[in-house]
């Protein structure tokens, strides 16, 4: 497998403008509609938290799955679920789905592994939960990587 | 004029009955003139999201530290911020928080150190308040800036810092972290990203008692019997002794602080807030591997 260059997909890149364009207040008014924006899980997934894995570097629960093809073109479908007590989990979490939701696994292996820190939140947030937004991302690439290398095994 | 303590019979057996509140009597006293309510939470935006009517926020990381040195505000510092949320000198301030008060527990150890007089917590903090199905609202109150005064930081009665711990040695210190980080198994809190510490372990002779043991089901404090079975019976610590708590960064370590001085009527009870990320990294300080206390470094025997 060779090194793809780091770029940030469209999408992503729009929400971090609209991050950096506002003061750091609003950033956080900004991350709390996020938080509000976070998807329901699916019913398929809602009622079996064991098709979930939980990401343990996020202070508060935080669990993801993915839905991916074999092709590495093919779109990743990502499902979050984090408890409305959290919302700074679920804002951070809500901006990596509208960023990333959808694309291909290509595109989302190649996303900067630093991306939290470009949305402008060091400041106000403690540098543990920018780690734990980090940490999804990991876990994400982490999660597509291990499906492809299971089927080139079985392949 | 001060409003009058609550009273009851699960407060009455604590040694500071005053320093806390119960849900009802917050629901019975909002709006209450002198009575300011303050949340203070782990989630930066948990307040936003809803809070109690009437209820300021402050944040612990923005609002109570100090941007570039790791300390705390300073006297002007507290005064703007306390002035800013309409609190002044005499006012009787409410503080709760998300995760048992533990950091509602923070913040008021900070007002300690400036000395204000008449804060108290809501036993139970936010997570009762919304089990019981009170009123929340998303309405950000303003209140008109009152003048605070400008107070010196007392650090020396209720706050330890590295080289007091060292002289501290042969007296009780208490490690508040959960059983894997006082081993030393990990560096920091479960389910928690690993943060900064080079070494693991604890500070030799700490007795071991996380935190969340004084804190009920419900995240009310114990009861006094039960907190004394807990301190007093498994931790070892004696009535008057003079005791050091700390944690990763001193906001777990907070929590027991209170626990220890207005519940069990400790006098001499420290915060050592460099805690372990502080130990941790230092040069040349002795620690303890294991679930074990260990015993005293040669040097301070």
């Amino acid at each position: 497998m060779t090194v793809s260059p780091q770029t940030i997909p469209e999408p992503l890149a729009e929400i971090i403008d609209d991050f950096q364009a506002v003061t750091e207040a609003e950033r956080l008014q900004l991350l709390l509609e996020f938080s509000r924006e976070l998807p329901e899980l699916p019913e398929r997934f809602a009622g079996h938290p064991e098709l979930l894995e939980q990401v343990v570097e996020c202070q508060s629960p935080l669990f993801l799955t993915l839905e991916l093809g074999d092709d590495p073109d093919q779109d990743v479908q990502i499902y979050f679920s984090a408890p409305p007590e959290a919302p700074t989990t679920r804002g951070f979490a809500s901006v990596l789905h509208e960023g990333l939701n959808g694309l291909p696994a290509q595109q989302i292996l190649a996303v900067p592994d630093d991306i939290a820190e470009h949305l402008g939140l060091t400041r106000a947030i403690t540098p543990l939960r920018i780690r734990g937004m980090s940490a999804m991302l990991f876990r994400i690439k982490r999660l597509i990587s291990e499906a492809r290398q299971l089927r080139a095994a079985s392949a | 004029m001060p409003i009058a303590a609550e009273q009851n019979e699960k407060f009455a057996a604590y040694a500071n009955p005053d320093r806390l509140v119960s849900t009802q009597w917050l629901a019975d006293n909002l709006g209450t003139d002198g009575l300011v309510v303050v949340e203070s939470d782990e989630d930066i935006l948990l307040y936003e999201t809803g809070h109690i009517p009437s209820a300021v926020k402050i944040d612990w990381h923005t609002d109570l530290n100090d941007p570039d040195t790791r300390d705390y505000v300073d006297g002007e510092g507290f005064a703007a911020l306390l002035g800013s949320k309409g609190i002044s000198r005499d006012t009787t301030v409410v503080l709760y928080g998300d995760k048992s008060n533990w950091w509602a527990a923070y913040a008021l150890w900070v007002f300690a150190l400036f000395g204000h007089e008449d804060v108290r917590l809501l036993d139970g903090g936010r997570d009762k308040w919304i089990a019981e199905g009170r009123e929340l609202t998303t309405e950000v109150p303003q209140p008109a800036p009152v003048e605070y005064p400008v107070i010196e930081r007392d650090d020396a009665s209720i706050r330890a810092f590295l080289h007091d711990v060292l002289d501290h040695f042969g007296k009780p210190l208490v490690d508040v972290r959960s059983p894997e980080e006082y081993s030393g198994l990990r560096t920091t809190m479960p389910a928690y990203p690993e943060e900064g510490a080079l070494r693991g372990g604890h500070i030799p002779t700490a007795a071991s008692v996380p935190w969340a043991r004084a804190a009920a089901e419900d995240g009310t404090f114990r009861t006094r019997e039960e907190l004394e079975a807990i301190y007093l019976g498994d931790a070892g610590l004696k009535p008057g002794d003079d005791v050091v708590a700390y944690c990763r960064i001193g906001e777990r370590s907070s929590h027991t602080w209170f626990v220890l001085k207005h519940l069990l009527g400790f006098d001499t009870v420290r915060n050592y807030d460099g805690s372990w990320t502080e130990w941790g990294n230092a040069v040349r300080v002795p620690i303890v591997k294991g679930d074990q206390p260990g015993q005293l470094p040669a040097a301070a025997r």
